[in-house]
């Protein structure tokens, strides 16, 4: 290979429009991290087994460490910094995580945040099973899940409408 | 961890794809969602030059159901597969097996053609597509040809496809209404490959099993068809005998090799498990039992 290909792509991350001109190896995780400064979105496993680098595109849950930002060339894109509300009130998810002491070191979070939001749109009203099958492709190794399963169900409560009454363990 | 580089080719068309891949040779690779090839690409086993990625031809995200076929492009992915309020009535064995690769998010970009064509024996549709008779559309310089899923795998990433070839869709004949299904996997958690698994298809009529078909996931080089297991249950109400017998003459034709999910006799042994209960559940599925 003589010189290194760049590419302009052109995507919607966090309902802001943005161009760039990228090789066509840059990890959509590095693009995110490195050229757009959005730090939130974590590299954990790095191999797409723990689901910490999960964004949503164009409404889906993805593993963006193992998508070329190539990929995402006109796509929406959201990640975890585009969660809290313009006036800086906590979505749901992340009052959920809050009150029910969702994280510990919180590195997972970002993703499990992300993949949880996909999953109450999808399915609004989710048991527990659904939840922990939902959540399957996202790997926590200290909180343990049972908090952070119940961090979902309060949120889906409060959008819901309804008020989550059990405790955080 | 980070590729290393290649050249990025967007093609619109088969036809288009299918001429870079034969000027551009062995050093190109197609792209479809690269849930296998990413990670491979990430550990530099694969370092293809030129990447031809297929998500801007047009045609390959189709699924088409006609009476006595339904048609599935090699592009869509396991999400859709799930989706798919047709298939779930008419071929409900491909969501039930769909749900049980890698996770959620893996399943939104991952393709039924990269799972198929790619010959890794972990993957768990091709010995889908063996169960139910599926042929595959491999589109060439020369024009396409048909490829059974049963002649398709020739060893560990070893297949019928030729250098320059891609495969574009899967034609699966539609099993009879009312048929029974099941795609029983023992993996060790979420997002791994099978210990072993196995699928079954059958029809029955007065309680008794009209047709069966049973092929086996990653207990082999290839997937692999169980036909004794499969003639052994036929003419039977599938009594407990009938089920151990099947289960013997999979277990008989299983060569899985030890790795980390165990030894080659518990992965042989598990075999015969996973094709005793796809029985039992296909056959409580049944119309006609």
């Amino acid at each position: 290979m003589s010189e290194t290909q760049t590419l302009p792509i052109t995507l919607t991350v966090n309902a802001n429009k943005v161009q760039r001109f990228v090789e066509p190896r840059t990890l959509l995780v590095h693009f995110l991290r490195e050229e757009l400064g959005l730090t939130g979105t974590h590299i954990g496993c790095d191999t797409s087994h723990c689901g910490a680098c999960t964004v949503e595109i164009d409404g889906q849950s993805i593993k963006s460490c193992t998508t070329f930002a190539v990929q995402a060339n006109g796509a929406a894109i959201n990640t975890v910094e585009s969660l809290a509300h313009a006036d800086g009130t906590l979505h749901a998810l992340q009052e959920g995580f809050r009150q029910m002491h969702g994280l510990q070191c919180g590195f997972c979070t970002p993703g499990m945040l992300m993949r949880a939001k996909v999953l109450l749109t999808e399915n609004p009203d989710p048991s527990e099973a659904e939840i922990r099958y939902g959540i399957s492709g996202n790997l926590c190794r200290c909180t343990g899940y049972q908090n952070i399963v119940k961090a979902i169900q309060f949120a889906a409560a409060q959008l819901n409408g309804r008020t989550f009454q059990e405790a955080a363990e | 961890m980070i590729p290393g580089p290649f050249t990025y080719h967007r093609p619109a068309s088969v036809e288009e794809a299918i001429g870079l891949m034969t000027s551009l040779g062995e050093e190109s690779r197609p792209l479809a969602g690269g849930q296998s090839l990413i990670p491979m690409m990430k550990l530099r086993m694969a370092a293809p030059e030129h990447l031809i990625d297929l998500a801007g031809v047009a045609g390959l995200k189709r699924i088409d159901a006609g009476p006595d076929e339904i048609r599935i492009g090699a592009a869509v992915t396991q999400a859709q597969l799930i989706g798919s309020a047709l298939l779930s009535e008419r071929l409900p064995i491909l969501s039930e097996t769909a749900l049980q690769i890698a996770d959620p998010q893996v399943r939104t970009l991952g393709t039924i053609g990269g799972n198929l064509a790619n010959g890794d024996p972990g993957n768990d549709m091709p010995a889908v597509m063996q169960c139910l008779g599926a042929i595959y559309v491999l589109a060439g310089p020369a024009g396409e040809r048909q490829v059974a899923a049963r002649d398709y795998y020739l060893g560990p990433y070893f297949t019928a496809l030729e250098q320059g070839e891609l495969l574009v869709a899967v034609r699966i004949p539609a099993p009879a209404a009312g048929h029974g299904h099941a795609y029983e996997k023992l993996k060790r958690k979420i997002g791994d490959y099978a210990t072993a698994a196995a699928a079954v298809v059958l029809t029955a009529t007065d309680g008794r099993i009209a047709t069966a078909s049973i092929a086996l996931t990653n207990v082999a080089p290839t997937p692999i068809v169980a036909e004794e297991a499969a003639r052994l249950v036929i003419g039977t109400s599938l009594d407990a005998a009938t089920v151990k017998a099947a289960s013997a003459a999979a277990k008989a034709i299983a060569d899985p090799a030890a790795d980390g999910r165990g030894t080659a006799d518990y992965r042989r042994e598990m075999a015969g498990v996973m094709v005793a209960r796809a029985l039992v559940k296909a056959f409580g599925r049944v119309k006609g039992a």
